[in-house]
This record gives C-alpha cells, structure tokens and sequence, in this order.
C-alpha cells in the first residue's frame, strides 16, 4: 500500500460496506481498461446467464426441428414419392439418406440445449439439396417447372434456417461457460462449506497454496502481499503463466483479482465469502480470455475441460480440503486387470 | 493378494493384485478375516449396475484386523480388530454431522458423474461403482479403508466374526428399515423379502414396538426363518394374492407400515413381470419395481412405506396416484451405518440379538464366483454367505 500513489486509488464497486476493505490500484491497471473487476460486477452477469441456462424456447426453431423430423420420416419411407414430388429423378437410397441427415438435425434441435451448431448443420443440408437438384436438372427425366419450384420453397427454408441459426447463436453467446464476441468466457459457482468464514478466507488467501485444489494450476509464486506470478497446464502439455494482482481484499468478505497486461490468459475474478448455518457460502465468479479464442476454447472442449465444471470441481476440491483435510482419491489402490479403454479413460479424469 | 475381480456378468475372477497401500493420511489397512456377499452385489453379479469397471474388485460386507494407519488416524492402531461401515464418511461435512453418513458430501471423488445420474451426488461406497466413487471393495485379503478415524468401529474379542460382521451393512440396513417406518406401539408391519436385510427388518420392527410382523417371499427356508428366527406371520406370494390376504389379515386397513426388502431386480409372474424384465433387458427402464408397486398398494391409508432395497436409476409405473391420494409417507436411503454401530453393537453386547443366524453358507475367498452363483440361484437354501480370506 504504502509503495502506491494514493492519488491514483480507485475504489471499484465500493459501496461503503467492506468493512476494512483495501482496494489496491496501480498505474498499470489504469490503462489496462479491463472494466470493473469486482465480484457484483462480474456475478451480475453470470446471475443474467443464470437465467438462460438453455435456449429451447425459440418457436421457430422447435417447428424447424418437427418440420426435419416429418420430412426426414417421409424420405425414409417414401423416397420414390418424395423425389418425384419434387420432380427430381434422385435414387432412393440418396433421398432415404437425405432423410437420416433430417431427422438427426430435427432431433439435436428439439433435445440439445445448446441447438445453434445442429441449425448450421441444417442450413449445410438446405446446400446439399439445392447442389442436388440443380444436378437433376441436367437429366432429361426431370420435371424441370417443379424442380425449380423445389429448389425456390428450399431457398426460403434456408433462409429461415440462417436466421433461426444467428438468433440461437446470438443468445448462446450469454450463456455461462460459452464465449462471447470479445472472446470472453464467464463463470460462476459456489459451494457451501461446513467451516468458518475466517478460515476459508484465510486458506483462499494463501495464494501459494492454491494448486492444491485448483487442478490446472501447477504453481502460484507470491511476489510481494498482492502480486503474484501463476504458471498453468494447458492442454496438449503446454503451459501457460500470467502475473496477477489482488485488485481488492475484503478479509472474510470477499478478494478480487485480475491478470496485469502481457498475461497468456487475461482473467479477472472474484471470490466472496458468505456465513451460512454456521458455513461458508463460497462463491466465484470469473471472466477469462483463452489464448487464441475460439481454438483455445474448441482446444478446451475437445479435451474435455468445461469452464464451468472445471471451476466446480476446484471448489469441490476446496470444500474437501477444509473439511477433510484430504482430497479422496482412488489412485493407487489395486484392481484386477483393466481394459484399455479404461486406463484412457482414467488419464483424463483422474480422480 | 487375492481379490474378487468383476469383469462382466456373471463373470468374477479371483485374481493375484497389489496390496493396497495409504494413500490419504486418513486410511487404513485392514487385512480381511470375514467377508460376505450382499443381496446387492448380486444387482452388480447380473450386470444391472451401471458404471461398473472391468478389473473392480467388490465386496462391502467386511471385517479385520488394522495392519496400517495413517498419519491422521489416532483412534485406531495396528492390532485393532474392526468391523467396516460400507458407507464411506468423513464425519466433518454437514450431511455426516446430521448422522446422515451416506450422504457424506466428500467421500465420493466421482461426484459429477453421480450428479448427473440422480442431480446430487451421495457417499462414496466400497466396491459397489464407479459412480459411488469405483473405491476397491473388500472380497480381497486385504482393504484400504479412507477416514478410518471415523467409521470402522473397534469390537470385543468376547464375540465371533460372524456375531458382528453384519454391522457392515445388513443389520444396520434392516433397523434403519423399520426406524423409517415410524413405529407406534402395536403397529402391523409388513416386509416384502426375507432375504437377510428382510430378517434384520422383522426383528428390528418387533424390537422397535411393532405388535405384528407380516414377511413375504416365495423361497420355503426363507419363510421359515421369518417364523422361526424373527416370530413373523408369513405370506408366500407365488401361492396368495397378497394384498388381498393382508387386507384380511389387518380388518380391512391394511398394514400401518411396509418395507420393501426385495429393490431392483424383483421376481415376479405373469404378464406384468414379463413387461418389466422385457423393458429392463432393453435397458428402457433400470430396474424391475414390482415389489414397490405392491408395497404402495398395499400400504393403508396414512401409513409409511420404508424402502431399504437398492433401486439404481429409472422406474416405470409407479402408482404415484397411491402415494399421493391416499397420504403415504415414502422413506428411503443407503443406510448411515455409521451412526447405528454403537448402538447396535450394545444389543449385541447385551444378547438383545445374534445376527449370526442368517448364515447359511460359508466358503473360502477363492471359491467367491461359486457361492455367487449359488446364492444367486438361491440353491441349497441358501441365504447368506460369508467367505473366509
């Protein structure tokens, strides 16, 4: 504190009820333009994602995903009808595939939760039939009049089909754990933990000792009371490391922290501390840029680490360490012969 | 070691693995003097457990004597003869300090996946999934036991293994049955099962004031140790229509109170059984719930129905209209064995009860796969079996 020009303090998101709160600021963070950190700030939009966890009340969409499902039914069972309806002289077999392909896009659209990629997928078979019609024209058994008739009321669907399919993306995008258009993902979580405030604050706080529980951290290097430097596996055996800052720390109410500039992951978050039955309710709430955005994601998902249930499980693991004082594992006890599928499988999630 | 491996149903092998070793500061080893096959191992036996592992060694119902510890554990030191609760708890969270140990919230180090199955996730068991934690279970010589300081309890020398092996599971589960059925003085209780949990039901409902105790089962020697052991009426239901007969049995009320002991893989005849096992083969419902729909039937106005059998996922059928329209109180749980040791232990102390009378059978570690199969086809009247590493 005494090393900062007081001038430049900005108390952020304070309210005048943080006690003997300290709300750290410096030169570096004032140009870094990163917004409000605090941990209102940040939870106020994951308590807005809260709210939208699916997006399955779209009408247009769910009469898309019947409407796949009826058209794919009637190309299964009457390829001929359907291709001669159409005045297109195409093989059964292609039509009866056509209709799998429909009534796989009409049922990811009516059970999936997250239905924006299962529209693309529509708008990228609306393509494929358009491609294959205007092929038919060439032959002489086509109905040229209604192919062109077809290949019009298509050309409306898919129009539909790229609207619904931006409109579902554009809501997507505020769901929690998914990217938004800056390239920034959110996060909240909490658990209840049968301990003091006092001392999940002061456990928290220890900043060195936070790999304990946060699985994809492997150091946190303290180098003065707010500063600290913090290294993290990446997936594919990379590493990644930034240098944060304590940006506000309320004790036994809440901390604050965010990357300083040059980090590998820009992130800001915040963790707040609430008693509760004698417990704590710990809450975070956390916004991070993952390098490379969308591949980093995609890179994330395709080995299996959620946003959100990543932060689930640290705070799972942190609860379990306060508790229990140990993390249950079964690492190392015996078993009879495994597959190998098995042994892959317990690679990446090692319990 | 030697262990009992699953590897697919019907499929166990007895197999050389490593020793268990401590792996948390909290654990122990124990090496294993009796060991015995639960009702509910024969659920993983038949395949209808998910989230089993080839290579899983099974076994819940385990005592013997410390032969490690670790640096947290004060309370117990090598030499300690124990008997082992299947429920794993840490005793610190608030589930385990409301003496709700089966629900313990840290025990199980694959919560997520159990989240996903049922929406929270419960304690972790020995040998019984990898949903419930996949922990190495104790039909082996030896077993590592987490927090160790809070759940094997430490018993006299005075009493056999066969006295107080039961603890483990069964004679708690079958006193938690009928401490769910909130018994009043002279109550009727019913029992559907009389496998050993169901014997364990009926003694503890009689010891808890009940005035009448009504089992149900099909198997002769089963029944018989119902009247002879626990002073039970008996209904065999391949030969009555059992809501009916306790209709007539209970002036046309029906019984205060019902415990269904059978759970998930329930036998049963005609077209309705037929329905489930077809439905529970294709795997469009888990479990096979024609105990519990006769349970809820059956049960009188007001009563409690009291379900300590194991039910792993989805049922079909279920008479909710029942449940709801005649004001029934549904109880169930994995037992908190943790909080009924001592106290159990005392009526055993005291002579209260031998549970040693419902074993039937007894047989060496190695010969494991053989007593499943015996007690699966419930051959040679058998009813319980405890296998000697």
């Amino acid at each position: 504190m005494d090393t900062l020009d007081r001038d430049r303090l900005r108390p952020r998101g304070d309210d005048g009820d943080d006690g003997d709160a300290t709300t750290y600021a410096s030169p570096q963070l004032a140009t870094a333009g990163n917004g409000a950190d605090d941990y209102r700030t940040i939870a106020q939009d994951a308590r807005e994602q809260r709210r939208a966890r699916h997006v399955r009340d779209d009408s247009a969409v769910q009469a898309l995903g019947w409407f796949s499902i009826a058209l794919g039914a009637a190309e299964i069972a009457m390829p001929r009808a359907v291709a001669r309806a159409a005045g297109a002289p195409l093989p059964a077999a292609i039509v009866r595939t056509f209709g799998a392909r429909e009534i796989a896009a009409g049922v990811g659209l009516l059970t999936q939760p997250r239905p924006a990629g299962w529209m693309w997928g529509r708008v990228a078979g609306d393509a494929l039939d358009l491609v294959a019609l205007a092929g038919s024209l060439a032959s002489s058994r086509a109905a040229r009049g209604r192919v062109l008739l077809t290949m019009g009321a298509i050309a409306a669907i898919t129009a539909a089909d790229v609207n619904a399919a931006r409109r579902l993306e554009r809501r997507q995008a505020s769901l929690p754990g998914e990217m938004r258009r800056d390239g920034s993902v959110r996060v909240e979580r909490s658990v209840t933990i049968n301990r003091p405030v006092e001392e999940c604050y002061r456990r928290w706080r220890d900043v060195e000792r936070l790999p304990e529980f946060m699985s994809h951290l492997q150091s946190v290097e303290r180098i003065d009371d707010r500063r600290s430097r913090w290294t993290a596996k990446a997936p594919a055996g990379m590493r990644v490391e930034w240098e944060a800052e304590i940006t506000h720390d309320a004790p036994n109410e809440w901390i604050a922290w965010r990357s300083l500039p040059g980090a590998d992951i820009e992130n800001a978050g915040a963790v707040r501390f609430v008693p509760s039955r004698g417990g704590t309710v710990v809450s975070v709430a956390m916004r991070y840029t993952p390098p490379l955005r969308t591949v980093g994601k995609l890179v994330g998902k395709v080995f299996g680490e959620e946003p959100e249930q990543q932060v689930r499980e640290d705070l799972r693991r942190f609860k379990r360490l306060l508790e229990a004082g140990e993390i249950p594992t079964t690492q190392g006890q015996p078993a009879g012969r495994r597959s190998a599928l098995f042994r892959m499988l317990a690679k990446v999630n090692p319990a | 070691m030697k262990a009992n491996c699953w590897y697919g149903k019907h499929d166990l092998r007895i197999e050389e693995v490593p020793d268990p070793i401590i792996l948390n500061p909290r654990d122990a080893i124990v090496k294993i003097t009796s060991t015995a096959i639960c009702g509910s191992d024969l659920h993983i036996y038949n395949g209808y457990i998910p989230a089993m592992a080839g290579g899983d060694i099974i076994g819940h119902e385990f005592m013997g004597e410390v032969v490690e510890v670790g640096s947290a554990v004060k309370n117990l030191k090598v030499g300690d003869r124990v008997v082992n609760p299947f429920p794993i708890a840490c005793g610190a969270c608030l589930s385990c300090t409301d003496g709700l140990h089966s629900l313990c919230e840290n025990s199980n180090p694959n919560s997520w996946m159990a989240e996903k199955m049922w929406g929270y996730s419960p304690a972790g068991l020995f040998g019984y999934s990898h949903l419930l934690g996949g922990y190495a279970g104790g039909q082996a010589e030896y077993a590592r036991i987490p927090f160790a300081d809070v759940g094997p309890i430490k018993v006299p020398d005075g009493l056999s293994d066969e006295q107080v092996l039961f603890l483990s599971d069964i004679y708690p589960t079958g006193y938690m049955a009928a401490e769910n059925c909130n018994i009043q003085p002279d109550d009727t209780v019913a029992v559907w099962g009389c496998g050993p949990v169901g014997q364990f039901a009926i003694k503890s409902a009689f010891m808890l004031g009940a005035g009448r105790v009504i089992a149900i089962d099909r198997l002769p020697e089963r029944l018989r140790m119902a009247r002879e052991q626990g002073g039970a009426e008996t209904l065999d239901y391949a030969e009555t229509d059992v809501m009916d007969e306790l209709r007539q049995m209970t002036g046309g009320r029906g019984p205060d109170a019902c415990i269904d002991a059978v759970g998930m893989e329930a036998h049963s005849f005609g077209a309705m059984g037929a329905y489930d096992k077809v439905k529970q083969t294709l795997r469009l419902e888990s479990d096979r719930p024609t105990a519990l729909r006769e349970v809820l039937m059956s049960c009188r106005n007001g009563g409690t129905v009291s379900v300590p059998g194991v039910y792993g996922g989805l049922v079909d059928k279920i008479p909710m209209g029942a449940v709801v329209n005649r004001s029934l109180t549904l109880k169930s749980g994995q037992t908190h064995v943790q909080r009924y040791l001592r106290p159990l232990l005392e009526r055993i102390e005291n002579g209260d009860i031998d549970p040693s009378f419902v074993v039937t059978h007894r047989f060496a570690l190695d010969e494991a796969p053989d007593a499943f199969r015996l007690f699966n086809d419930k051959a040679d009247e058998c009813i319980k079996v405890v296998l000697k590493p």
